[in-house]
Order: C-alpha cells, then sequence, then structure tokens
C-alpha cells in the first residue's frame, strides 16, 4: 500500500505543481526558512563581530585574573587549543623621579599585550599619539602624563621602581582595559615589561598583586576553554569575558538582540500566515478529489498519506531552497563584518540552518497538518451532494493547533521570554481586534452602497455576505500588514530613536580627579575657552560594608558581577535634583537639599545585589559609617554616556564627606589643545577618553541597522507572499462570481469596478486596522523592551489605510484579471 | 429501511419503509422527482451514508454494520461509480483517473488494465489528456472506464447522461449497458431520462421518499 500512497502522491505532485497550487505554499515555506536563516546566520555574525568590538575593550576575549599566577597547566592547555594569551601583573607602588614620589597603578605587561584593541602613547608630554602594537622595551617604561607631571619628569628621564631604574619611553595614553574597567578608580598608569618585574624586587609574598591571564581564539575554542576552566575556578579567580563589558556597551548589545529577535518573530508570523492560508486552500480544492478516491475504496490512512507525502514533500524543498538562500545571503554579512574586524571570522555556526529547518517543520505541522487531517473526515457523500463539508470545528482546531506552534515559535525565536510573550499577546489582540473591527466595518460598507453603480454594489455586497471568509480575509490581510509596517515605519522610528539616544555631540571625554578647591578655577578654564560649562559632579568613594546590619562578604554572591561590585569602592554622588535622563522606577526621590540621609539606587544594581526598597545600606567613607535607607530605585540610560551614578543620596548626608568632581563633555576632535592645556593648568586631573567605547556603541547600532535592513528584504517578500495568498485564497470563489457576472451581461468595466470595490475596501479595512495594531505594538516593544519613547504619528494610519487599499486592490485585480480576458463560459467550466 | 435527518427546522425523513432487492446483473433504474429521494438512496446503497434504521446487504456483506473505513474498502473491492459530474481527478490524466482504483486495489497491471478500458471506451487517443483538456462525454467515458476497470460487481451511477447533450447522453448510455452486459455487471442508475430508465430491466419509483412503483 505504501508504494501506491507514494506512486499515487508523486503522480498529483507533479500535476499540482505545474498548475501552481503548491508553488504558493513553496514560496512560503522557503520565504519563512530563508527569512529565519538569515536572522539565525546575522545574529550569529552579529553577535561574533560586536564581541569581537567588545572584546577590544577587555583587551581578550576572556581574561582570567587572581592574587596568584595562574597554574601553568592552562596555559599549557590554552595553547594546545591553539588560544593566544599573555599575561599582566597590576600592583600599587610608588613611583619615584626627579622631584618627588607619587603612587601609581603599575601594570607588568607580557609581550603580545593586548590581545584584543590596542595601546595608545605619544612621543612626548601632550604630544599627538598614535597606536602601537609593541609594549615598552626592556628597561623601560611608558607612564601616563598625569604620572609625569605629578613626578616631574620627561620622555627620557630615568624613574625609580622599587629596585629599579627604568627609562621613561613614551607618553602612554590609552589602554584598553583602561575603559573596560573601573574608569574612575584608578591610580596613575605606569606600563613596565613583565621581564622587568623581578629586578624591582616588588613582589614577594603577601604583596598586593593582581595576575590577568589574557586569552583569545576563535569564539569556539573560547567557549570550550572557559568552560573547561572555569570548573576549576577557586574563589579568588575571577574570569571575565564579554558578557562583563562596560555597562553602556551590555546594554547596547541586548537592545541589539532584541531588534533582530523582533525582525526573526515577524518573519515567523508571516511565514505562518501564509502557510495557513495556503495549505487551507490547497486542501480545501481536494475536498472532491478525497470523496471520489474514498468512493474507489480509499482508506483514511491512505488520503492522509496521499496528501500529506504531498505537502511534507513541498515543504522539504522548500525548506531546503530557505536555508541555501539564507545561507548566500549571510555572504553579504561577511563582507559587511569584514570592515569592522581585523580578523577573519569563524565559519556560520549550524545552528541557524537547524533553526529554520525546525521553524519551517513547526509552522508546516501547526498550520498545514490540521486542514489535512479535515481531509480525513470527508463525507464521502460528497461525491453526490457537492455542498457537503467537513465537520466544522476543523476552522477551530486549526486556530488552536497554529497559535500554540506559532506562540512556541515565537517565544524561541524572541529569546526572550517576556518579549515574546509581549509580542503574542500584541498579536492575539490585534487577531481579536482585527476580526471585530473588521465586522463593524463591514457592517458600516453596506452603508455606502446607496447611490453608487451596480458593480460597486455588487462588490461590496459580496463583501458582506460572503461576512465570515472576509473577516478571514481581513485578519490575513491585516497581520500581514500590521508585520510589514511594524517592520517598516515603526522599526525606523524605533532606530532613529536609538541613535538619537547618542547623538554626534554626546560627551567623550570623562574628567575625573578634580579637587574641590579647584573647581572655580576648571569653570573659568572652560569659560575663557568658549567650551559650555559641562556640569560637575561630586564623587564620594565608599566601600559598602553592610546591608541591613548585615556585613558583606563578596563570598555571599554567586553571581560575577555582584561580587565584583561588593569587592570594590562604590562611587557615591549626593545632589539635589535628579538628572533629567533619570527614570524613578520605585519609590520618591528627595525634596531639597535638607532631606535627611537616604539613597536612590540604580534599579540593575539592585537587581544585581538583591537590594529591595527600604534596605538599608551602609557604607565606609574614610573612617566613618554612612547608614541609610533606600528610598528609591532609578532607571539610568548607560548608553547615553552621560555622567552617572549606582548610589545616589541627599547633599545633607555626603557633603561632609571627602569628595572629588567629575565631568563628561563633548570635546570636538580637531580641539586636542583644550585637553593639553587643562593637564598643564591641572596635572592632577586625570582625563578619560571614551571615544572608543561610544564608538563601539555607535558600530553595534549601524550593525544592528544594517542587518536589520537586509533582513527586512526577506520579511516584505514573505508579506507579499501573504497577500498574493490571501487573494489567491478566495481566487475561484471570486472568478466563478465574475464569469457568472459578465454570463448575466455584465460589462468588462462593471466587473473590474466590483472586484476593484471588494478588494480596495477588504485591503483599506486590513491597512487601518494593521496601523493600530502595528501602532500598539510597536508602542508597547518600544516603551517596555528597548526604553525608547515612541509617539503615534498620523501618518501610520495614512499609510496603512492607502497602502491596504491600494496594495489590495492592484493585486486583486492582477490575480483575477483573468477573468475579464477570458469567455465566461471557460471559467465556468474551468472552476468547477 | 429508513432515514431522517435534522435540520434547523426540525426532522426531516428522506426515505420511508424502502425494501427492496436486486438479482446480480440485473439493472435497475431509480426515477423520480427532484427531491422524492433518489440520490439519498443511491448514497445509502453506496455506503457513502447510513440509514437510520434498517439494514442494507451487497453480495452478502451487511455494510450497514461496517465502519467507513470498511465500507471504503467494500466499495473498493465490488462497486463502480458513475457520477452526473464526472468526479474525475483534475491532477490525474485520463490514464492515471483510470489506474487510481486498480492501484488502490493494489493491482500489479494497472497500467495496462486501464489503457484496455480505454481502448474499449475508445479513448485510447487521449490517455495522456487531463479532465480539463477533455469534452464532456470524453470525460464521462472515462469515468465509465474508471468505474469498469476493477470489474465490479455492482455499478452505481447517477444521472450519468445528466450533464451532456442529448446526442452524446444516448451514447454514453449505449456505453454503460454495453459494458454492463460484457461483464455481467449490477448497475443502478438513478436517472431523469425516461428513454434510459426504460432499458433497464426493473424500475423503481420514488416519491417524497416513498416506494410508490417497483
Amino acid at each position: 500500500m505504501n508504494s501506491v500512497d507514494r506512486r499515487l502522491a508523486w503522480r498529483m505532485l507533479r500535476r499540482e505543481w505545474r498548475s501552481g497550487d503548491l508553488r504558493v505554499f513553496f514560496v512560503a515555506i522557503a520565504l519563512a526558512t530563508a527569512a529565519v536563516a538569515a536572522v539565525g546566520f546575522f545574529t550569529d555574525r552579529i553577535a561574533q563581530v560586536l564581541a569581537l568590538n567588545a572584546n577590544e575593550l577587555l583587551g581578550g576575549d576572556l581574561i582570567v585574573s587572581s592574587p596568584n599566577p595562574l597554574p601553568e597547566e592552562w596555559l599549557t592547555a590554552a595553547r594546545q587549543q591553539g588560544l593566544a594569551s599573555a599575561r599582566t601583573v597590576e600592583f600599587p607602588s610608588m613611583v619615584g623621579g626627579a622631584q618627588r614620589f607619587e603612587l601609581a597603578g603599575v601594570k607588568a605587561v607580557s609581550e603580545g599585550y593586548p590581545l584584543r584593541g590596542t595601546l595608545r602613547i605619544a612621543d612626548d608630554l601632550f604630544a599627538a599619539d598614535r597606536e602601537t602594537t609593541t609594549v615598552p622595551s626592556v628597561g623601560s617604561v611608558w607612564a601616563e602624563a598625569r604620572l609625569l607631571s605629578a613626578i616631574g619628569a620627561q620622555v627620557g628621564d630615568t624613574v625609580n621602581l622599587g629596585q629599579s631604574k627604568l627609562k621613561v619611553e613614551a607618553v602612554l595614553s590609552n589602554e584598553p582595559a583602561r575603559a573596560a574597567g573601573n574608569v574612575f578608580s584608578m591610580a596613575p598608569r605606569l606600563l613596565v615589561r613583565i621581564d622587568d618585574l623581578t629586578a624591582t624586587g616588588l613582589i614577594g609574598p603577601g604583596s598586593r598583586v593582581r595576575y590577568t591571564d589574557l586569552f583569545a581564539g576563535s569564539a569556539d575554542t573560547v567557549a570550550e576553554f572557559r568552560k573547561s576552566v572555569e570548573k576549576q575556578l577557586s574563589p579568588l579567580q575571577r574570569m571575565q569575558g564579554v558578557e562583563d563589558a562596560r555597562p553602556e556597551v551590555r546594554q547596547a548589545l541586548e537592545r541589539a538582540r532584541r531588534f533582530l529577535g523582533l525582525a526573526a518573530m515577524v518573519s515567523v508570523v508571516l511565514a505562518s500566515i501564509a502557510v495557513a492560508l495556503t495549505a487551507d486552500r490547497f486542501i480545501n480544492r481536494h475536498l472532491d478529489a478525497c470523496a471520489v478516491m474514498r468512493c474507489l475504496g480509499a482508506s483514511q490512512r491512505t488520503i492522509l498519506s496521499i496528501y500529506g507525502r504531498q505537502i511534507g514533500a513541498v515543504a522539504l524543498a522548500g525548506g531546503a531552497l530557505g536555508v541555501l538562500i539564507g545561507y548566500l545571503a549571510q555572504n553579504g554579512l561577511v563582507a559587511m563584518a569584514a570592515s569592522v574586524t581585523n580578523g577573519t571570522l569563524p565559519a556560520p555556526s549550524m545552528m541557524p540552518v537547524l533553526a529554520a529547518l525546525a521553524t519551517a517543520a513547526v509552522t508546516v505541522i501547526g498550520f498545514a497538518a490540521p486542514p489535512l487531517m479535515r481531509l480525513r473526515n470527508v463525507p464521502t457523500l460528497r461525491v453526490l451532494r457537492r455542498e457537503m463539508t467537513p465537520m466544522t470545528g476543523g476552522a477551530r482546531t486549526t486556530v488552536l493547533f497554529g497559535a500554540t506552534a506559532l506562540i512556541a515559535l515565537l517565544l524561541w525565536q524572541a529569546g526572550d521570554p517576556k518579549l515574546g510573550m509581549w509580542v503574542v499577546l500584541g498579536l492575539l489582540g490585534a487577531l481579536v481586534a482585527l476580526g471585530g473591527l473588521a465586522w463593524i466595518m463591514l457592517s458600516l460598507t453596506r452603508r455606502l452602497t446607496r447611490g453608487v453603480g451596480v458593480a460597486w454594489r455588487f462588490g461590496i455586497a459580496n463583501l458582506v455576505r460572503r461576512g465570515r471568509s472576509s473577516v478571514v480575509q481581513v485578519i490575513g490581510f491585516g497581520l500581514g500588514f500590521t508585520a510589514l509596517l511594524l517592520l517598516s515605519v515603526v522599526r525606523g522610528d524605533l532606530l532613529d530613536a536609538w541613535s538619537q539616544r547618542l547623538p554626534e555631540d554626546a560627551p567623550n571625554r570623562f574628567l575625573i580627579n578634580i579637587q574641590p578647591s579647584q573647581m572655580e578655577e576648571v569653570k573659568r578654564f572652560y569659560q575663557a575657552r568658549n567650551q559650555p560649562d559641562p556640569g560637575f559632579y561630586p564623587m564620594v568613594r565608599g566601600r559598602l560594608v553592610a546591608v541591613n546590619g548585615k556585613p558583606t562578604a563578596e563570598e555571599d554572591y554567586a553571581d560575577d558581577r555582584a561580587q565584583r561590585l561588593v569587592a570594590r569602592e562604590f562611587n557615591l554622588s549626593f545632589a539635589e535634583e535628579m538628572a533629567a535622563d533619570n527614570k524613578i522606577v520605585a519609590g520618591q526621590w528627595w525634596s531639597g537639599g535638607e532631606a535627611a540621609a537616604q539613597w536612590s539606587v540604580e534599579e540593575g544594581l539592585a537587581k544585581t545585589l538583591g537590594f529591595k526598597m527600604g534596605d538599608t545600606l551602609s557604607f565606609q567613607v574614610a573612617d566613618r559609617t554612612i547608614e541609610a535607607k533606600i528610598t528609591s530605585l532609578r532607571g539610568v540610560e548607560w548608553d547615553s554616556f552621560r555622567v552617572n551614578f549606582f548610589v545616589i543620596g541627599p547633599p545633607q548626608a555626603l557633603v561632609d564627606y571627602p569628595a572629588t568632581y567629575i565631568t563628561a563633555f563633548y570635546l570636538p576632535e580637531d580641539r586636542g589643545e583644550f585637553l593639553t592645556d587643562l593637564l598643564r593648568t591641572f596635572p592632577n586631573i586625570t582625563v578619560i577618553d571614551v571615544a572608543a567605547v561610544m564608538t563601539q556603541v555607535r558600530n553595534i547600532i549601524t550593525r544592528v541597522s544594517e542587518a536589520i535592513e537586509y533582513v527586512f528584504a526577506f520579511t516584505i517578500a514573505a508579506g507579499l507572499v501573504v497577500l498574493y495568498a490571501s487573494i489567491h485564497a478566495t481566487f475561484d470563489e471570486r472568478i466563478r462570481e465574475a464569469a457568472v457576472l459578465r454570463v448575466l451581461g455584465a460589462g468588462r468595466g462593471d466587473v473590474y469596478k466590483s472586484l476593484i470595490a471588494e478588494f480596495a475596501v477588504l485591503g483599506g479595512i486590513a491597512g487601518t486596522v494593521a496601523a493600530i495594531a502595528a501602532f500598539l505594538v510597536g508602542k508597547i516593544v518600544a516603551e517596555k523592551f528597548f526604553d525608547l519613547s515612541y509617539s503615534f504619528d498620523i501618518s501610520l494610519w495614512f499609510t496603512g489605510t492607502v497602502a491596504g487599499a491600494l496594495v489590495v486592490g492592484v493585486a486583486g485585480i492582477l490575480g483575477t484579471r483573468r477573468v475579464v480576458s477570458t469567455p465566461p463560459w471557460t471559467t465556468l467550466r474551468e472552476v468547477t | 429501511m429508513v432515514k431522517r435527518v435534522t435540520v434547523p427546522e426540525g426532522e426531516l425523513t428522506l426515505l420511508t419503509d424502502i425494501d427492496f432487492t436486486i438479482e446480480t446483473g440485473a439493472s435497475l433504474a431509480v426515477v423520480g422527482a427532484s427531491g422524492s429521494g433518489k440520490s439519498t438512496l443511491l448514497g445509502l446503497m453506496a455506503g457513502l451514508d447510513r440509514p437510520t434504521s434498517g439494514h442494507i446487504v451487497v453480495h452478502g456483506t451487511e455494510i450497514t454494520a461496517l465502519d467507513e473505513d470498511a465500507r471504503a474498502a467494500l466499495r473498493g473491492r465490488l462497486m463502480g461509480f458513475v457520477f452526473q459530474s464526472f468526479q474525475l481527478l483534475p491532477s490525474l490524466t485520463a490514464e492515471e483517473n483510470v489506474m487510481l482504483p486498480l492501484e488502490l486495489a493494489a493491482n500489479a497491471n494497472a497500467r495496462d488494465a486501464a489503457r484496455n478500458v480505454l481502448e474499449r471506451v475508445g479513448l485510447s487517443h487521449r490517455l495522456h489528456h487531463y479532465p480539463k483538456q477533455l469534452s464532456g462525454g470524453e470525460q464521462q467515458r472515462v469515468a465509465i472506464a474508471r468505474a469498469f476497470a476493477t470489474h465490479p460487481k455492482l455499478l452505481l451511477a447517477d444521472e450519468p447522461t445528466g450533464s451532456l447533450d442529448r446526442h452524446t447522453g444516448e451514447k454514453v448510455g449505449e456505453l454503460l449497458f454495453e459494458l454492463n452486459r460484457e461483464h455481467g455487471t449490477t448497475l443502478v442508475l438513478v436517472t431523469h431520462d425516461d428513454q434510459l430508465a426504460a432499458r433497464c430491466s426493473r424500475q423503481l419509483r420514488l416519491d417524497e421518499g416513498k416506494l410508490v412503483a417497483a
């Protein structure tokens, strides 16, 4: 029996293919798979590109730091796995020059450091700097300008470090880890070669030293190495990867993933609609054939097997083609990616392929299987009475089954259950709204028929008469339009809103260590050089010593980031008013400068450390302890690059403690002399250049925008297939009715008009409802997940309605033009 | 035998007190006005539908006791069908349409058998045409060839000439009776065509679901 099923299935498939019925289905599956595969490949690639960028800030792909040198076996293992490695040893030490001694953060580095990113040096104090690929020569050091100013040394002078005398070879202006770590807490940097370390005699038992090993290699190898080493980490050893990047970069990466997830989800939705529509039509067209076969003795199983095989074969072929297209498309991205990364990217993983095929499978099973199952119940009596259709309830099964499959797919593709849930809810809401609104608007449309010609009346009457199927079509078109509008208009707005977060004049330099006594002078310095007052923020360094009276200890926290936060000093600040771009998410900001001691804590920090409203935090500042309750939680836009603090108190609480001031401002690239002058006038101030970090964030935004544009092409195609499938779904009925009209004496113009009326009204209704749905989904997604504000643009509505009427009207006419070009009798005989 | 259905307006009795037997090899015409229950009766005899009460026995098998798949298998083994609207599968050629019941019955020589019977109905030059490319008369001849391909014991025809012009209808009717004689098949046909009905050995007249003349 099996071979018979197979033979019959193949034989019918050949013919079905030629007749074009299954081609729409095939294209829908291929596009769905291509879109998901492309998004998958892109996300994969983009993530790798972004990770590489972020790693430049870290100095390597993975770093492990510890108070003791890392076991030699680890380094050997890393070498054997093909990873590059470098080592740094950091410790504070006094550095002496001709005039004085100053505390410096000494960093001894091995050759090859840094593995990712670059060091920048200058040949003289306040001279232009350049990138370098080397490290200090043996017997030499590179020192930060601030240190040289403090100790009164120049390039070429000799400085004392422990028992060694080392020559100042260059001025160090930037190092990767500078931006990646806690930029505000470092003593001025002195870079020395690791080979010179022993001679200084500074490293001995009990000395405060931090050994850091850096590793870099392909993503797979690094992940493998990370896994093998992670288990053996002692509590004192700390591992850091790209996940632990600066908050600005982390937040941008997170948004990037969400954007791409959104694009992927929309593709999935579109594909599912197209598959559902085409499968349903395919099945409906074969009800007669099934009844005949039942008459001729075919069992239910045989019928299922014959049609299941056809659909399965087409789905498989479509899926394979889709993966191929998706794979080819990502080559374009490789070229794009190559421009931002110096190294070569590892081959794309197989995951996107599997994900795409799984999507195709779930889509077909979820949306094509239920109609297929209906074939089993075809009443054989249909051969005698055509009006008999399979039991109702089949449609409900399809919706339930399909919806479940779709929700599962969405949650999976979103990669974020909450975002996925919101999109699912948005779509369900859109579904209900589309249905309800379509019904109301269709009823209202009936009134439009007064005083119009017979053709218009016929067209609109058709819509109303087919109420139920018209509503289903509006939903089909509507969801397609919703997805398209969401992607085209809303996407643009979201991307714009995102890049506006980082305007051209976003702060690119931070100044730290400004003494209170210098404040007025620094302000005057800005005024004198026509630079706007950037605003100065007080900063008090304090260690978190207790939460709710219980002393804190690193070991109490499982999370890596939490441990690090607890271990180091916090930068506390005080202010009367909250920064304009901060947002209270719980509790209340204090009023006035006289408010009692209390804390306002950044929500992300609170989450990481498990702080809740009302918790008492005790900070030790110098030799005193400040104890106060958390009275508010704040949302902070880290990627704005403005000065922000994790913990803020009212002035009253902190004003008596030793503070330094910090500011952030935008310095145009051609005003380097401003900084030189500044450093000459105030040698104690440290300038931190965050341009590199900003470039990373800008890169992320650009890359993701490009990727979305790219993926967008697939989504548009998928949307068009949905529209085509929607029109195709009732093609037979319409073509038949039009033929009847013509037989009854209607002219071609009348038929056209009736078709235009029907399709344009259908499209207009669908477009209007889609605009509303797209706006709502866009708003929720923007505000809930991207922290971007999004306001309604009336043009969206206009675009939806007009585009809907136009696209569906034109497509409808094109799709049914055969009606008017063939003699009606032929049409009537063909479509039986 | 009784057949009732429930419609929104209440219960509708389609057939009441139907009781008759057809001898093997005989031909029976079921006649009556539209809505008299002819097609309902045919559907019941074919096992396409079940009576509300009563039994139907075909070739010693009580089909009213079988489930849908078993009835389908029985149809494949014992019955052939000819419909007013031909009911050829549009995606299969003439030859493939005729092969279909043979293949469903796992006949290894389906193609040869199909060609033979298509030759018998005078369509050997139309083997590879699709139904769309055939005239009404030709389509019905393919349908007849399909019905006889499996050598059924019982042939059920629902208005076989109803969609054809008079001349073509006559020729198709002729063919139907010829094959019936050649194969010794029992023939049941539902028709409005008095000439066709007159050629049957027996006539059954229905009026509002009741047997009025046998």
